[in-house]
């Protein structure tokens, strides 16, 4: 290799890493952006001062309860979900070689929806009980899909053929319980499974960040690995990667994060599958980009849930805009993928 | 194969559907004995308990059997069309199109009908149908099993989003809706099934003439064409047939799904896949499966009742599994 193309590929490698820094910091920026306006603005607009006001810990008449009970939780939570969407939905479409196989698409959502709805309708249960519940049965569903789809060598187009056999068992136990549910309870189960950030409270916050940190900085760290995945199994294992481990590790860190972020918010649609997507495009390939996927989650869910809450005459849960923005894009994924032969 | 053991075939199959017929009458949250149940139907009064429930249990029964016999010949027909041994009305997506458009129709268009319904039912389903597969069948290798599984999850998905940004604001709808959204055959009167019968004549009519050509395409485009067969209008013609069959029986009894799934390949099994008989035996196996799924949900869910779309879901979602294991790699 002569020493110019050596310095070309340098070139290359390092203008990679500021793109993919650059995007991050602007993703971050917008989020900052966003995540001010959402504390100002809502059926009273404080300014900027009582905010700041609030959060460092004064009390003001009136924007103390708006702010910090109503507003804060509000886009904590949000950010949070986003985040573990982002993470999942980037990990599980890397591991398996296919934008369409997200959590939301191939079951893992089901599972963790059954599970939490289950808990909310028949037993009456709430909080940490809850998530722990969805987890538990987000990895069972999880695994199950796992075992089923293994025999012969792994193939990513059968785990998501079983996926979807699995939501559709999945999904008839949820019409089921709905349909047995107390007339009353039933707008705020569909409430809860089309997403919503509606009933958060400052109580939710603390474990759900944890978890987004700590499975998030799993999902980071061993991102570089992911990477020698994505080359295809056989180049992973010479380069050293110990495939199943890896695989194991990584689908277990997505499916406690979309299993907790779902007991919390509920399945928000379409966050886990647009985040990787977009994120890719920002920071284009070669760079691990499970970071800028949370980042890009965090911000559709915000940008959602504010347009849920104040642009339309009605106040929609944020899962429903994020299912309507999602849908074209969507579909013309599809279309692009299967015209360059992706999902075959 | 020879005929006449399909003729064997046949004549045990009718025996099974024959047999789920006064399990369907008698069984239920009041079991009554099959000598009262005779009794009732020939002295045809209703004064006792008994009695009144036998006549309601009677369009119930015929309604699970014509609906079954639709979805099952539906089935078939889909995956002759498309090839594709998982073309189904609910993996392709096709139900949540028919009820995207009943939610339309009755949270704007206020519909209430049964033949509104109907329409709308028929409408969303055919839109949805062909979006699905233009979108699967995009790209080398035309539509494989995971391209259209994929394009009918996604839109799926996509049209749930839809149905529930417009029933949520709106509690009546979501009332109306959710007993629908289960598909269930309780709900069947005499006029529900004089108001489908038409659409499923009509459509199991088409699929049955077209069984012979059909067959002629499972040869392959180029040899088909060869032989003197329109392989488009074939095609388009059947996919209208599978669509009337699957959109009326949503309409009533709302989305029951795996039924188009499982019968086919069980059929195909026993007697091979020419669809002369595939068909036939798909219809009688699908009313047989649809019928005997009622039964059970009455029986299970005593004092009340579990719906046959999810005693059929969960019968058929470990046969898709099982398809997909089953199938080599490289197809997928």
């Amino acid at each position: 290799m002569s020493i110019s193309a050596r310095i070309d590929i340098r070139k290359g490698i390092s203008g990679r890493k500021r793109r993919w820094i650059t995007a991050t910091l602007i993703l971050t920026l917008l989020i900052s952006i966003l995540s001010i306006v959402i504390l100002m603005v809502g059926n009273t607009i404080y300014p900027i001062k009582t905010v700041v006001a609030v959060l460092s810990g004064e009390t003001v008449k009136g924007a103390t309860f708006a702010i910090g009970t109503l507003r804060l939780p509000r886009l904590l939570s949000g950010l949070m979900v986003g985040m573990a969407f982002g993470f999942a939905g980037s990990t599980f479409q890397t591991i398996l070689r296919n934008p369409l196989a997200s959590p939301d698409i191939i079951g893992v959502s089901a599972g963790s929806s059954v599970a939490a709805i289950f808990c909310i309708l028949v037993l009456n249960l709430s909080g940490l009980v809850v998530s722990f519940v969805s987890v538990i049965f987000g990895l069972l569903v999880s695994a199950t899909i796992y075992r089923l789809s293994q025999g012969g060598q792994f193939s990513g187009g059968r785990l998501i053929l079983i996926g979807i056999g699995v939501q559709a068992m999945l999904n008839s136990v949820i019409s089921y319980m709905l349909l047995k549910a107390n007339q009353y309870d039933v707008p705020g189960a569909m409430r809860w499974l089309s997403g919503s950030l509606n009933t958060m409270s400052m109580n939710d916050i603390p474990r759900l960040a944890t978890v987004v940190v700590v499975f998030g900085s799993i999902t980071i760290l061993l991102g570089k690995l992911l990477q020698m995945l994505e080359l295809g199994e056989q180049s992973a294992i010479s380069l050293g990667v110990r495939t199943d481990l890896t695989r194991i590790l990584l689908i277990g860190s997505a499916v406690v994060l979309t299993a907790f972020a779902t007991a919390v918010s509920g399945p928000i649609a379409f966050v886990a599958f647009l985040s990787g997507p977009i994120a890719k495009r920002i920071v284009g390939s070669g760079k691990s980009h499970a970071l800028p996927s949370a980042l890009v989650g965090a911000l559709l869910v915000l940008v959602a849930d504010f347009i849920g809450q104040f642009a339309l005459g009605i106040k929609l849960p944020v899962g429903v805009i994020t299912g309507i923005l999602g849908a074209p894009y969507l579909i013309l994924l599809l279309i692009r993928m299967n015209r360059t032969g992706g999902a075959a | 194969m020879k005929s006449s053991r399909f003729t064997g075939i046949i004549f045990i199959s009718i025996v099974g559907l024959g047999l789920c017929i006064p399990l369907s009458l008698t069984l239920g949250a009041r079991v009554i004995p099959l000598n009262e149940t005779i009794e009732a139907i020939f002295s045809n009064q209703r004064t006792t308990v008994n009695q009144v429930v036998v006549f309601e249990r009677i369009p119930r029964t015929i309604f699970g059997m014509i609906s079954g016999m639709a979805l099952g010949v539906s089935g078939a027909l889909m995956q002759a069309i498309t090839r594709n041994p998982i073309a189904d009305p609910s993996i392709l997506g096709v139900n949540t199109g028919a009820s995207l458009a009943v939610v339309i129709g009755i949270a704007f268009f206020s519909i209430g009908s049964l033949n509104a319904f109907i329409w709308f039912a028929i409408g969303g389903a055919a839109v949805t149908a062909l979006a699905v597969y233009t979108i699967g069948s995009i790209g080398p290798g035309g539509p494989t099993p995971i391209k259209l599984a994929l394009a009918g999850a996604a839109t799926s998905a996509a049209l749930s989003s839809l149905v529930s940004a417009i029933m949520l604001p709106r509690t009546e709808v979501m009332n109306l809706f959710r007993f629908w959204q289960v598909g269930s055959i309780s709900g069947a009167t005499w006029e529900g099934i004089s108001t489908v019968l038409p659409f499923l004549i009509i459509g199991l009519g088409v699929s049955f003439a077209l069984a012979p050509a059909l067959d002629i395409l499972a040869l392959g485009e180029e040899l088909a064409s060869g032989l003197g067969v329109k392989t488009n209008t074939i095609r388009v013609i059947g996919a209208t047939g599978g669509v009337l069959l699957t959109g009326a029986t949503t309409a009533i009894a709302g989305p029951i799904g795996f039924v188009g799934l499982m019968v086919p390949h069980i059929v195909r099994l026993a007697v091979g896949s020419s669809l002369k008989r595939v068909l036939p035996l798909s219809a009688i196996g699908g009313a047989t499966l649809l019928l005997g799924a009622d039964v059970i949900g009455r029986v299970l869910g005593r004092p009340s009742e579990l719906e046959a779309g999810i005693i059929t879901a969960f019968i058929g979602a470990p046969i898709l599994i099982m398809i997909a294991r089953k199938a080599k790699v490289k197809m997928l």
